[in-house]
């Protein structure tokens, strides 16, 4: 989708205006409902009139003059007196960036993983619900009744700022909304707008380590996003892509992160993954990946951060320094988890290192019914091309 | 994650029930499509005739050939689907087991994972 100058300036002022107006008035919902009504002022007067020329005030003044109107109509109603207390908008509007408080907000423990991150695009991206329901491919009916109702649950489990979600809870809210957009291949915008709303907490926080490695992890396999997928949606694995079309800008600004906060004393999960997918990157060609070093890291995060996921990567390194045979008994290991045994990665995974090891027919197995496990298209797609690659019969 | 639930229908069991049974039946879909509407979960549900009235279609060598369905003769047939949106395998297990059929030896309700959906989303 193509945007006018006015509409990211809108974009970028929404969840500014948004923090000022509820950390001013509280409210969530009210504020939300405010602000979206003094944006659309803005994209009917803006193109006619002219930017203001402080266009956060312009907006905070409006949304603060449309909810008092709103809250003296409902007191009228319910009480025939009027709101007077509130009826004095400050002249200055304080020049302080409120998108992390109000991510914080988004992503309450109230509610769901999907409603934190549909309310996050709502609130601090600015998407419109129209544009959110398209993204996850559910009705608009369906997205609103989600958006309203987490909106519901924050304000019935108090709605002001001091709510405490923790970092960690925003970081994943945002690394959900860049793996959204990063499988899906047609949701390109929505890791974009991730990475969008990770620069603004960076430049809160940027000394945490964590919200850095998150930034530098996004960048780091943003960097791959032509090259991914073939014009017709097929999937190219990372040793098959064409590095020099990655983009190098992105790359640079990764590693300078990820070099800055290796620096520093904390080492959590995004920083590690960050400075893996930086190893890749840093290679010009498959063959000069340093291995043993993204083997490295991945032992340092299965120790942080325990998760068989962690561990079936770190399969694929190790088969790559030690041999698939050493891959193939760390997979072993994965068996007895419920979780893991019947998923299309362990498949798969197995799959790739039996066929490294000359098992083609085992491979061939496996490929196939990691076909049948996962549930994405493209995945199928390209696991089933792996399979017919290993069939017994197939020409070498 | 978009689930189907389907829900395999078996004549005799539903003809062998009350009418108060049926009425709980129809209570308990109207109780979790209220629930679902609320929660934001519901893509659509859809019950589906008898397939007494369904048709196969076929093209052979460019000729549409229509005879009398269904295409597969069993006991149990598909009578409905709700497809769902909801956050995990576990909650759409959880979705399914408040559908009242579930509860009802002789039928069964199926979910399965969507892997490719396309519709009137801008409705």
């Amino acid at each position: 989708m193509t945007r006018s100058p006015i509409e990211d300036l809108l974009r970028e002022h929404t969840p500014q205006v948004l923090g000022t107006v509820v950390r001013r008035y509280g409210c969530f919902e009210d504020c939300e409902d405010a602000v979206q009504e003094a944006v659309l002022a803005a994209a009917v007067q803006w193109p006619s009139d002219g930017v203001p020329s402080n266009p956060r005030g312009w907006l905070t003044t409006v949304a603060a003059r449309r909810l008092i109107d709103q809250l003296r109509s409902d007191r009228a109603r319910r009480y025939r007196e009027t709101a007077d207390s509130l009826a004095t908008v400050p002249a200055d509007v304080p020049d302080t960036d409120d998108t992390l408080t109000l991510l914080v907000l988004c992503c309450h423990p109230a509610l769901t993983p999907g409603s934190q991150i549909a309310l996050t695009l709502r609130a601090v991206g600015g998407l419109t619900t129209a544009e959110i329901a398209r993204a996850f491919l559910v009705p608009e009916a369906t997205m609103a009744v989600r958006i309203s109702r987490a909106k519901r649950l924050i304000r019935e489990a108090g709605s002001t700022f001091g709510t405490p979600a923790p970092l960690s809870a925003v970081l994943h809210v945002l690394y959900l909304i860049f793996n959204e957009g990063y499988t899906a291949v047609h949701r390109a915008d929505l890791a974009t707008e991730a990475i969008r709303l990770t620069r603004a907490v960076h430049a809160q926080l940027p000394a945490d380590s964590e919200v850095t490695g998150l930034l530098a992890l996004m960048l780091l396999t943003h960097c791959r996003h032509a090259t991914r997928t073939t014009p017709a949606g097929d999937l190219v694995p990372l040793d098959e892509q064409d590095r020099t079309a990655w983009d190098r800008s992105l790359i640079a600004e990764g590693m300078d992160l990820v070099k800055t906060a290796l620096g520093g004393p904390a080492l959590g999960p995004y920083l590690l993954q960050a400075a893996i997918a930086a190893t890749h990157a840093d290679a010009d060609t498959a063959d000069e990946t340093d291995w043993r070093q993204v083997h490295a890291l991945y032992l340092i995060l299965d120790r942080v951060a325990p998760n068989p996921m962690v561990t079936l990567n770190r399969a694929i390194a190790l088969a790559e320094v030690e041999g698939p045979g050493a891959g193939l008994t760390l997979l072993a290991t994965l068996d007895a988890d419920d979780r893991m045994a019947r998923h299309h990665r362990l498949l798969s995974v197995r799959a790739h290192l039996l066929e490294k090891a000359g098992d083609p027919a085992a491979a061939h197995d496996l490929y196939r019914r990691a076909a049948k496990a996962t549930t994405s298209l493209a995945e199928q797609r390209y696991l089933e091309g792996r399979a017919a690659r290993c069939r017994p019969s197939a020409p070498t | 994650m978009k689930f189907v639930i389907g829900m395999h229908i078996n004549p005799a069991v539903l003809d062998a029930l009350t009418d108060e049974e049926k009425a709980a039946i129809g209570d308990g879909h109207g109780a979790l499509l209220a629930e679902l509407k609320e929660s934001g979960e519901l893509m659509l549900t859809q019950a589906l005739a008898d397939p007494s009235q369904s048709a196969v279609v076929s093209v052979r060598d460019g000729r549409t050939v229509v005879t009398d369905g269904p295409f597969a003769e069993a006991k149990e047939y598909l009578g409905g689907f709700y497809v769902v949106d909801c956050e995990s395998r576990e909650r759409a297990l959880e979705i399914a087991a408040k559908i009242p059929d579930a509860a009802l030896a002789g039928l069964a309700v199926e979910v399965r994972p969507v892997m490719f959906y396309d519709g009137a989303l801008e409705a």
